[in-house]
């Protein structure tokens, strides 16, 4: 890329996002609505486990609870619940939860490219990539390169993101951005804006490793989705949204749907457009669905670990 | 960008680009959010007397009119209709109440002031669905801007009710006497509390007249100075129509009249006060303009832009009914105004997601339709994208907005107080500023650019009595309010509010 043009990000005004992020935690969703909400938000979920302590029995657990969110479903529902959208693990693991997942059609979606620092010299990430890709992870949650970023070098970020695109052949993209170290609204709009221009249709943006505080806010994901509209609305590409780290609470997961709803509309009302990085929040959501269906909030430990 | 909306000059648009299906945020698609009706109740009488020296009194005439829950028509009580004699009555209250309650210490003052507060605070909800169900606006507003702000009124200057002389140094504050105030319709509750709280604050004693209809949360306002034990007659609220406040503007024992309402009134109220020694202070109307440069944050202006016009259905004298965009993103800042408009709920103000509610009166919403009638034959494009279907029954009107505005339009010089948004371009900042000035009136403006200095250019060169920057519609008890030219004389709020109470 030796002639790089970088795309013009419009300026974020931080005072006009907060509030209209907000608006959306007045959203008062009830009954069947709440319901069908939270079942969207048990099928956005990436199921995640990113632990140096991680073993094959903890993945092999994540997998089974990826598969049947809730055992009892069928006393609430009166039917069977969806699984979740994909597994998320560390390279290590991937060979064990594609093997476990194999015909769920439950995506194994691996963290790459020196997770979750990024600080590794390329070959070594493009090949953690490859690595994965070919253990059998049908995602890849790459980081970028926050130092080439915050130190002018946008080039680097946008070569880097074109390598490891390459390097995912039919793997789907989430791109990291690790918006708690990029710190402003217009950092996060730049990176999303250069991120975008690199990924391919149905390839991801993602706020955050969950390595680093903050990590998903609503204002900062509300500036990533208005950089996939903008994307959209003039060139018809479109981009899927991640945001990880920090939603914990079926409550807070209708939020974030409805400010999808009323930002990007219905068309990405889907897993295919729309996850949720989160490891303990499938549990609360589903004590909300149990709220919903029984009128009384259960204990924590009614619920299954991963 | 493509979008429904043609604004028929050339831009980015290509035909690869995507359109958005926002009908689920508007309501209407897979993602519905279930009605969500607010469930306190708010109990109405049958009936509503004059609060006239600490006691609810019938109306000497007899004389009772009803007013509507605009969203569905239905009656929600008669309220008294005082007349000459019963103004005589209240101003006389409020005058054999002043030399007692200017004497008392201000901490003693401030106690009072505290209570009412408090107590707007623990009724909060219930004055929400009340100030709701008599005037049309959104709960969501009501519930979060309306009660809030008011009881923050009183919490304000009752701090200041014992450190006046702090407030002006060298002098002697006074109170002014007996101050007769006239509120508008678009925030009954709120603007009681602005011309209360200041005037309680600083000694004086007060005949209050609401708008017609809306009276009811100022009623429960009189119950709440029943309640934490104000003296009698220090404040005494009548209701009625246009009369019952010609009486109190012609009362000559009035000491002093705040009037907050149209531009029209403000000015018979200007003529029939120049010849008596009455203070005056005036709140009066506006036609406030939003200017978007091609730096700022769009989406966030695009916000902006809504807030400043839509709140409270564009019933709102600072609301930013004319926007100037610069010509480079007029095309964006078009189509994404549209694609937001597209997402508003608009229906039933008592449901929480609900952000446009009700017409406040019959008469309004005739007013709003004229303006829309004109706009098109005047011959601007009328962009009524919003898809939500409103109620049979009530006074409803979707937020819309103009483009191909011309300056002299109708539409781009009178005060609508609807939801109805004239959208203008212009090329340079010099034009920004001559076209956002030039208009009779001069309340509020708003800029929105990431460059400072601009800011500080445009904001000491455009003729509004408040100027927002990279935001619109912040109140805040401490910051004075009001306007200049024809939007009326006067501050409320903060120090300089404090001193239209004071001689």
């Amino acid at each position: 890329m030796m002639s790089y043009t970088l795309p013009s990000s419009p300026a974020v005004d931080g005072v006009m996002v907060d509030r209209r992020a907000a608006s959306f935690t007045t959203r008062s969703i009830k009954k069947e609505s709440k319901l069908a909400a939270l079942e969207l938000a048990v099928s956005m979920i990436d199921l995640t486990t990113l632990e140096g302590a991680d073993s094959p029995e903890k993945v092999r657990s994540l997998c089974r609870k990826a598969v049947r969110p809730w055992e009892r479903d069928e006393e609430f529902l009166g039917r069977r619940l969806g699984s979740v959208a994909a597994v998320c693990v560390y390279p290590s693991m991937v060979p064990y939860a594609s093997e476990l997942l194999e015909g769920t059609g439950i995506n194994v979606a691996s963290v790459a490219t020196g997770f979750p620092s990024g600080q590794y010299p390329l070959d070594i990430r493009l090949r953690d990539v490859e690595r994965a890709v070919a253990d059998g992870a049908t995602e890849i949650d790459m980081v970028i390169n926050r130092g080439a970023f915050l130190s002018g070098k946008y080039e680097i970020v946008a070569e880097e993101i074109a390598a490891v695109v390459q390097a995912c052949g039919k793997a789907h993209l989430k791109v990291i951005l690790e918006t708690g170290e990029l710190k402003t609204y217009d950092n996060v709009r730049r990176a999303s804006d250069i991120a975008i221009e690199q990924i391919r249709e149905e390839d991801f943006i993602k706020t955050s490793t969950g390595k680093v505080a903050p990590a998903a806010t609503m204002p900062v994901t509300l500036v990533m989705l208005e950089a996939i509209r903008d994307a959209y609305r003039t060139s018809g590409k479109k981009i899927g949204m991640k945001p990880a780290g920090g939603i914990r609470t079926g409550k807070q997961a209708w939020h974030y749907l409805c400010m999808v709803n009323e930002t990007l509309g219905e068309g990405w009302l889907s897993p295919d457009w729309f996850r949720f990085g989160a490891s303990s929040l499938l549990n609360d959501v589903l004590r909300s669905m149990q709220k919903l269906q029984s009128g009384e909030y259960a204990a924590g430990h009614d619920f299954s670990d991963a | 960008m493509s979008s429904t909306i043609n604004t028929g000059s050339k831009s980015d648009q290509s035909d690869a680009s995507g359109k958005l299906d926002l009908r689920g945020a508007s309501g209407g698609g897979m993602f519905d959010y279930a009605p969500a009706p607010e469930s306190v109740k708010a109990p109405i009488a049958d009936t509503y007397g004059l609060f006239i020296n600490g006691e609810f009194v019938d109306p000497s005439s007899g004389d009772r009119f009803e007013t509507l829950n605009p969203s569905n028509e239905e009656t929600l009580s008669m309220i008294s209709s005082a007349s000459v004699s019963d103004v005589d009555a209240a101003v006389q209250a409020a005058r054999d109440a002043l030399p007692e309650w200017s004497g008392l210490p201000g901490s003693v003052r401030g106690k009072y002031l505290y209570r009412i507060a408090r107590r707007i605070q623990e009724r909060a909800r219930e004055l929400a669905v009340l100030e709701t169900l008599d005037g049309g606006k959104p709960i969501k507003e009501s519930r979060d801007i309306d009660i809030p702000l008011a009881a923050a009124h009183f919490f304000y200057h009752a701090g200041w009710a014992d450190k006046l002389e702090y407030a002006f140094p060298g002098k002697t504050p006074e109170p002014v006497g007996v101050c007769g105030q006239i509120i508008p319709w678009n925030f009954p509750f709120l603007m009681a509390a602005w011309k209360i709280a200041p005037a309680l604050a600083c000694g004086n004693t007060i005949v209050l007249k609401p708008a017609e209809t809306t009276s009811l949360t100022a009623l429960r306002l009189a119950e709440i100075c029943q309640e934490v034990g104000l003296p009698k007659g220090v404040v005494n609220i009548v209701t009625g129509a246009g009369e019952t406040g010609s009486a109190l503007v012609d009362h000559p024992d009035v000491d002093k009249i705040a009037f907050t309402g149209s531009t029209g009134v403000g000015k018979m109220i200007a003529k029939a006060t120049a010849p008596t020694n009455k203070r005056l202070t005036l709140e009066l109307g506006g036609k406030s303009a939003n200017i978007i440069f091609e730096d700022a944050s769009i989406d966030q202006a695009v916000e902006g832009i809504v807030e400043g016009i839509y709140f409270n259905q564009g019933h709102v004298c600072c609301a930013g009914s004319r926007v100037f965009v610069q010509e480079s993103v007029l095309d964006t800042v078009i189509n994404k105004l549209g694609d937001r408009l597209a997402s508003l709920r608009v229906g039933d103000p008592m449901d929480k997601n609900t952000d446009l509610g009700a017409i406040n009166s019959k008469e309004q919403l005739g007013t709003i339709n004229r303006y829309l009638e004109t706009g098109t034959s005047e011959g601007a494009t009328r962009h009524d994208v919003n898809p939500c279907e409103v109620p049979e029954k009530g006074y409803w009107c979707k937020p819309c907005f103009f483009t191909g505005v011309q300056p002299s339009h109708a539409i781009a010089r009178e005060e609508i107080f609807g939801p109805v948004l004239a959208v203008m371009s212009f090329r340079t900042p010099d034009e920004a500023l001559s076209r956002a000035n030039n208009t009779p009136y001069g309340l509020a403006a708003g800029v929105w650019t990431d460059k400072g200095s601009k800011i500080f250019d445009m904001a000491s060169k455009l003729d509004a009595g408040v100027v927002w920057l990279n935001t619109y519609n912040k109140f805040d008890p401490a910051s004075p309010f009001g306007g200049f030219k024809e939007s009326g004389f006067g501050r409320e709020g903060g120090r300089h509010g404090l001193a239209a109470y004071l001689k």
